[in-house]
């Protein structure tokens, strides 16, 4: 199927991704902002454990709880925001959503353009203070892999979120704010909700949702749909230290191309975006969201020109009556130890040191769950695949370690140096000193009934 | 004929908690039939065993010249708890790209398939 891009007169809007996850490229929002038109920046900022982290600062200070980085992504795109219009979109909020929008107005203010920046703010998805009622009221919160009730972690948990869709985000769009904050929506509605509300998307358009947010799910990772992270003919992308992120020039149709500003790096082509699309898929006829259910089965794609790939064919059918809901909970404790073995016999050295490792930590009555042994040069990321090692001229041994009891995993911290002087040979690398023991904060992703999460939505005059 | 996938398709890999999913895309649009005939799913099962503890699910992307895979408990418990350097599966796409496939030798010419009579001998016994 071949169709022309866009007729002349063709009314478009271009969404911008200026970052695909906290501590993304600093320097991205403003290079979308300043490289050329676009109408709306996207910035995603959440993980699954993000929440939990902030959460955690939140303790610690009311006035935190939200991704900081935020402030200075707004404070490098503000002449545009004040002056050309570019409307900003992001997830930042967290777990304080009215703290981060205090934030962002108070860097409007110190550089003189509060009167043209409106703040919209959504909360609502954050239902820890409600837990217990909820719970007592009939929603178990069950673990969506093991089945388990939310009851047995009950009191360690730290956050828990429902993904909110696009309607709140509409809703401030339509109420006049030019940067909204929100706390946890979902990635993919901080791009398909300026879509909606631009081309007037009714709430049962299905197949214009469905494509809104697909276009989300490619520039939601940023730069990993234009050249980076990008395996296909890898060696050829252009010029990454310079790479473009995406932007979405969408169709009131639901059609959409992907493209980049010009004289930027990287490559936006069929391949690119395809390895985007199966990035963190699932079952493809059915990638569920909030507003819709989206059939990756339907999707086309189209290279239109250099750098432009045009998207279209896109269907979606009536999301479930859940909302995800991502619970943080404390589950004990876990650190990781390295050293590195030289040439000659490296892998034999490093093999032989975790047995001593091994050996000590059990006649010291170490209480672990798991310990787990990786040699990096040989077999970490591809196990017995990797097939044998040859002759390497290092390998690092890396031993990670697992469990309730914070004083074991203290003393594991302990063994790894001595090694040093009181192991195998040839042993380097340590420079970084004793590991770390850090709690974990484990993931617990859940449903709840749609009826009950209730979403406001303030834009701050 | 001996084809192995790095030679035919990419991929790109992710992670949903303890599993992994890795999508495999034909590097051409007529190499797909091919790559959805003999990459089936007990062809991964046995790719992966004794690296997952889980199953192993199967989709197809005709559309996209592409094939989804999902690799059940293949992250240590996945996100933060997981030990693992590859905690978010990020790499598991090119373990899959060093699976050899079988393919009729007419079946691959047809469609210029680039394979050898003979990779070099596989062996796991190092690691076992």
């Amino acid at each position: 199927m071949t169709t022309p891009t866009a007729s002349p007169g063709d009314r478009v809007v271009r969404v911008a991704s200026g970052q695909g996850f906290w501590g993304d490229w600093l320097e991205a929002p403003r290079r979308q902002v300043e490289g050329g038109q676009v109408d709306y920046l996207m910035l995603d900022y959440l993980a699954e454990v993000t929440m939990s982290i902030l959460q955690k600062q939140k303790e610690r200070d009311p006035n935190m709880g939200y991704a900081r980085d935020f402030v200075g992504a707004v404070e490098s795109v503000l002449p545009g925001v004040a002056e050309r219009g570019v409307r900003v979109i992001a997830n930042a909020g967290g777990v304080n959503p009215p703290a981060c929008a205090a934030a962002v107005r108070e860097v409007a203010r110190k550089h003189g353009v509060s009167d043209r920046v409106r703040i919209g703010v959504v909360t609502g998805d954050d239902l820890l203070p409600r837990l217990d009622e909820l719970m007592a009221g009939g929603h178990p919160l069950a673990h969506m892999e093991t089945g388990e009730p939310l009851s047995t972690v009950r009191d360690r948990v730290l956050s828990a979120n429902a993904y909110i869709g696009s309607v709140p985000i509409v809703q401030a769009l339509a109420n006049g704010a030019n940067i909204v904050v929100t706390g946890r929506s979902t990635d993919t509605a901080l791009t398909m909700a300026p879509l909606r509300h631009e081309f007037g998307w009714g709430a049962t358009d299905w197949n214009r949702l469905a494509a809104g947010i697909i276009a989300g799910h490619i520039i939601e990772c940023g730069a990993q749909c234009s050249g980076g992270n990008c395996l296909y003919e890898w060696q050829t992308i252009p010029d990454l230290a310079n790479v473009g992120y995406p932007i979405v020039e969408g169709h009131a149709d639901g059609s959409f191309v992907i493209y980049k500003h010009p004289k930027t790096g990287g490559r936006i082509s069929v391949p690119s975006v395809s390895e985007q699309l199966v990035y963190e898929m699932g079952d493809p006829h059915s990638y569920i969201t909030p507003d819709v259910v989206a059939d990756f089965t339907s999707i086309r794609l189209e290279q239109v020109g250099e750098n432009r790939v045009r998207v279209f064919g896109i269907t979606g059918r009536p999301p479930t009556d859940k909302l995800k809901v991502s619970i943080a909970y404390r589950a004990g404790f876990k650190a990781v130890g390295t050293l590195v073995y030289a040439w000659p016999d490296a892998y034999a050295k490093a093999q032989v040191a975790d047995r001593v490792l091994r050996e000590r930590m059990k006649n010291l009555g170490l209480e672990l769950d798991t310990v787990l042994t990786e040699f990096v040069g040989v077999s970490a990321t591809h196990g017995p695949l990797a097939g044998p090692p040859g002759d390497p001229p290092e390998v690092q041994l890396r031993v990670g370690v697992r469990g309730t009891n914070k004083a074991s995993v203290e003393r594991f911290t302990r063994e790894i140096a001595p090694l040093v002087l009181n192991g195998p040979p040839s042993v380097t690398g340590f420079a970084g000193g004793r590991p770390k023991v850090e709690e974990i904060v484990a993931y617990w992703p859940a449903l709840i009934d749609k009826t009950v999460v209730r979403t406001n939505v303030e834009v701050l005059a | 004929m001996k084809v192995r996938l790095l030679d035919i398709a990419h991929a790109r890999s992710g992670d949903k908690g303890d599993t992994a999913n890795v999508g495999v895309i034909a590097l051409k649009p007529e190499w797909y039939p091919a790559l959805a005939k003999h990459l089936t799913l007990d062809r991964v099962r046995q790719h992966f065993r004794g690296v997952i503890t889980g199953d192993v699910e199967r989709y197809e992307l005709p559309n996209l010249n592409a094939l989804n895979f999902l690799l059940h408990g293949a992250l240590d418990g996945g996100g933060t708890l997981s030990l693992k350097t590859d905690a978010q599966g990020k790499v598991y796409s090119t373990a899959l790209l060093r699976l050899v496939l079988d393919v009729p030798d007419d079946e691959a010419s047809a469609v210029r398939l680039p394979g050898k009579k003979q990779w070099p001998a596989y062996t796991r016994s190092h690691h076992e």
